[in-house]
């Protein structure tokens, strides 16, 4: 098959996606298929035109990419592509939107409050800042809305510290939210299609090294955080998760594959669901091909996997 | 196409990979950076001279001639202390500010860089201190991580690095038993900070280098591009070569595309330092070096570099009207007399790292300030370029930064309930260990 893959781009994740768009690639040329990579860029139409590839692999991260951009795009031009549609997409990228819809469908997530940067400008909202900050305690969470990777989250352990969070985090979107803080254990269950549907495989455990307990960015380095999978949880804690990130799956539309964050809380043992990455990072130090290869499925296979269920999929619209 | 490494091999080179490997840099820094040099993003993050200044036909035919008249020289491996012809431009370069110097005291290096990692080589073992200004020279930071240096930053003011804290931080080394290895400054329009450090310091510091048996290391790859006011001796020239190493660079008078600096140090040292370069590279490029000697034979760099003064001269005016016009009170920023940098500090609030985001959705770029610290400090600061860009984007690069800066300064006021002209910080310097003072924008009589 000719597969056009689609990485880099614009955002701010572009590094881990050419790294997943490398190493994708590298997969593809083994499985003897005929690679197309491109590096997301203006040029990205005329290239779709005019190559004609048989399926397109997105293996981009964060806006444009992740958030429906490309998808739509892709819809028009008719090219199958891996993983989520626009609409699944939008859903997970926007985390107030998913986790709206976890809500909806009874799926536990931390409390929260969102709001938009027009909320503070004209209605006032800051006067209720003090409101939302009793009933979600301290330390807790301020996050943008829409960004794929730890970049502009940050703890706020008292009052002080919740304005310049919220000035941090509308430096990503315009949209952010205060969300209850959960101590526990972090954890992140990928699913991927089989043939009898969505599965779950094996939970994946992050578990960072040292006492820097805030430090959102340490998780995504090597050496500051340890993987392990499948993760030693409580009993039937592992069930637990699957079947919470299963239903998130659903309740989010996706296709494909994607990776549910979720949170173990440490006193409760109750499990949460943070969010939903629609197009979780394929490179050597990412979580789903560590979980696929716990399960029995190499990284080849599972693009393959990918691939044929991409050529083979009905068009969402 | 061979196949890359896959997650197992990954994991096979993780425990072969030495200690000093696991760098401190943040990874939201690195991806953010990654997105800066896209095309249509106006980067002041750069730190580059502007090499299309440099006649092109100049360049052909300086390199039409090294082809002619050295080209098997050229082609071949160089003596490690650097070849004789070059050392002569040194000699030249620096007698031009005022230091007299012999070629055997100099050792042509592979760029300024080289000498910052040949001085950590030489001196540093695992856990030993060195003193370095803060903010200190970014490029400096992964060299001291390297070679797992304990880093102390010394706060500085707008005559540069203040002398009684350096004189209390080696009090304070010395209760606990530590003495460092050495000094590290950029005196003349320091990087990132562009703040010169005065004469009484420059005496003192020296003083008190030859007191304590401390090297400094000089590193001055600015100090020819000076816009205003009177040259400075540099402190190798006050110190007379006992314990100060030098750093030059032909970089930022010529090119930085050659990769030729050099040193010029104590004899001890200096044998050290070459020992050092023979590990790492043999010697600096040969083909450089002739092209160096060619064009002081032919050219006159005197008259290249007047030119280039002129140019950052207005380029760094237009940055300083620009940021008076844009950016709000809340903000202030150095007022560089030379090289290539403004360093502009931002109400704490406002983290620049996260701001970088923010303005590179307006197709805006600067370095945030905690690249130039080791500590973590600098979360509310920047370094602008000046040199690199044209004097157009330089303008619409800083009303685009003034935008994303007064909408934070706007929301936090809002979230607040405070006037966004009030000034979050303390009044006092003292109080605020980690930055530069500067004077407040109509306090400069614009």
């Amino acid at each position: 098959m000719k597969v056009a893959v689609l990485k880099g781009g614009r955002s701010l994740e572009r590094q881990v996606s050419l790294r997943s768009g490398a190493r994708v690639e590298d997969a593809l040329h083994r499985l003897g298929h005929d690679v197309l990579p491109i590096d997301v860029g203006p040029d990205l139409v005329d290239r779709l035109v005019g190559d004609r590839p048989d399926v397109a692999f997105v293996a981009l991260h964060g806006r444009g990419g992740e958030d429906g951009t490309v998808q739509e795009l892709l819809e028009l031009l008719d090219v199958p592509y891996t993983a989520s549609g626009p609409s699944a997409c939008i859903r997970c990228m926007d985390k107030v939107v998913s986790k709206h819809v976890l809500r909806d469908a009874g799926i536990p997530t931390p409390d929260f409050y969102a709001f938009s940067q027009t909320a503070f400008g004209e209605l006032g909202a800051a006067r209720a800042l003090p409101a939302i900050e009793e009933r979600l305690a301290f330390p807790l969470v301020v996050k943008p809305a829409g960004q794929g990777s730890a970049l502009g989250i940050k703890f706020a352990a008292s009052a002080a510290d919740v304005p310049g969070a919220i000035v941090a985090a509308f430096s990503y979107d315009t949209k952010v939210l205060l969300e209850r803080y959960v101590a526990g254990r972090d954890l992140a269950v990928s699913i991927i299609e089989g043939p009898d549907g969505p599965e779950a495989l094996p939970v994946v455990e992050a578990v960072p090294q040292g006492d820097d307990f805030y430090d959102f960015e340490a998780r995504y380095e090597i050496g500051r955080t340890h993987f392990t999978c499948p993760a030693q949880l409580p009993a039937g804690a592992s069930e637990r998760a699957a079947e919470l990130a299963l239903r998130t799956y659903r309740a989010l539309g996706c296709f494909g594959f994607a990776r549910i964050d979720l949170m173990l809380d440490g006193e409760s043992g109750e499990l949460t669901v943070l969010e939903a990455n629609a197009i979780p990072g394929l490179t050597e130090t990412s979580l789903l091909p560590l979980a696929a290869e716990a399960a029995g499925i190499g990284f080849d296979a599972l693009i393959e996997r990918l691939l044929q269920l991409a050529a083979t999929r009905v068009p969402a619209a | 196409m061979p196949p890359r490494s896959s997650a197992r091999d990954l994991e096979r080179y993780a425990g072969l990979f030495a200690a000093r490997t696991q760098v401190m840099k943040s990874t939201a820094m690195r991806d953010l950076m990654a997105v800066t040099d896209q095309p249509d993003i106006i980067s002041l993050a750069g730190g580059l001279p502007d090499t299309s200044t440099f006649p092109a036909e100049d360049f052909s035919a300086l390199m039409a001639r090294v082809g002619a008249e050295s080209s098997a020289a050229a082609l071949q491996y160089g003596p490690t202390e650097g070849l004789g012809a070059v050392k002569a431009c040194i000699v030249e370069v620096m007698a031009a500010e005022g230091m007299e110097v012999e070629p055997e005291d100099l050792l042509v290096t592979t760029g300024g860089q080289q000498v910052i990692d040949l001085v950590c080589r030489a001196l540093i073992d695992p856990g030993d201190v060195i003193l370095a200004e803060g903010p200190t020279y970014p490029g400096a930071v992964p060299v001291f991580h390297s070679y797992q240096a304990d880093v102390v930053q010394i706060e500085m003011d707008e005559d540069g690095m203040r002398i009684d804290v350096l004189q209390d931080t080696l009090e304070r080394l010395d209760r606990d038993g530590r003495k460092p290895k050495f000094i590290y400054t950029i005196p003349s329009f320091q990087n990132p900070a562009g703040v010169t450090m005065n004469l009484e310091r420059r005496r003192a510091l020296v003083r008190l280098a030859a007191e304590r048996e401390l090297l400094v290391l000089e590193d001055n790859p600015y100090g020819l591009l000076r816009y205003e006011g009177d040259p400075l001796p540099t402190l190798f020239s006050l110190d007379g070569g006992e314990y100060v190493i030098y750093l030059g660079t032909f970089s930022k008078i010529l090119s930085p595309g050659l990769r030729l600096g050099w040193t010029a140090a104590p004899h001890p040292v200096l044998e050290k330092l070459a020992l050092g370069k023979a590990a790492a590279d043999l010697c600096s490029a040969a083909l450089s070096q002739h092209f160096v000697v060619a064009y002081f034979a032919n050219r006159d760099w005197r008259a290249y570099l007047r030119g280039l003064v002129e140019l950052y001269r207005r380029r760094r005016d237009t940055m300083l009207d620009a940021l008076a016009e844009h950016l709000p009170r809340e903000a202030d920023w150095t007022r560089p007399r030379g090289g290539l940098f403004v360093w502009a500090r931002l109400p704490g609030y406002i983290d620049t790292t996260d701001l970088l985001a923010r303005a590179l959705r307006e197709n805006v770029a600067f370095v945030p300030g905690r690249g130039a610290f080791l500590d973590g400090r600098g979360g509310s600061e920047m370094r602008l370029n000046f040199s690199g860009v044209h004097e157009d984007d330089i303008r619409e690069g800083v009303r685009r930064i003034g935008k994303v800066v007064r909408e934070q300064v706007e929301l936090f006021s809002t979230l607040t309930g405070s006037e966004p002209a009030r000034d979050p910080r303390p009044a006092s310097p003292a109080e605020r260990p980690n930055v530069v003072p500067m004077p407040r924008r109509g306090a400069q009589g614009r």
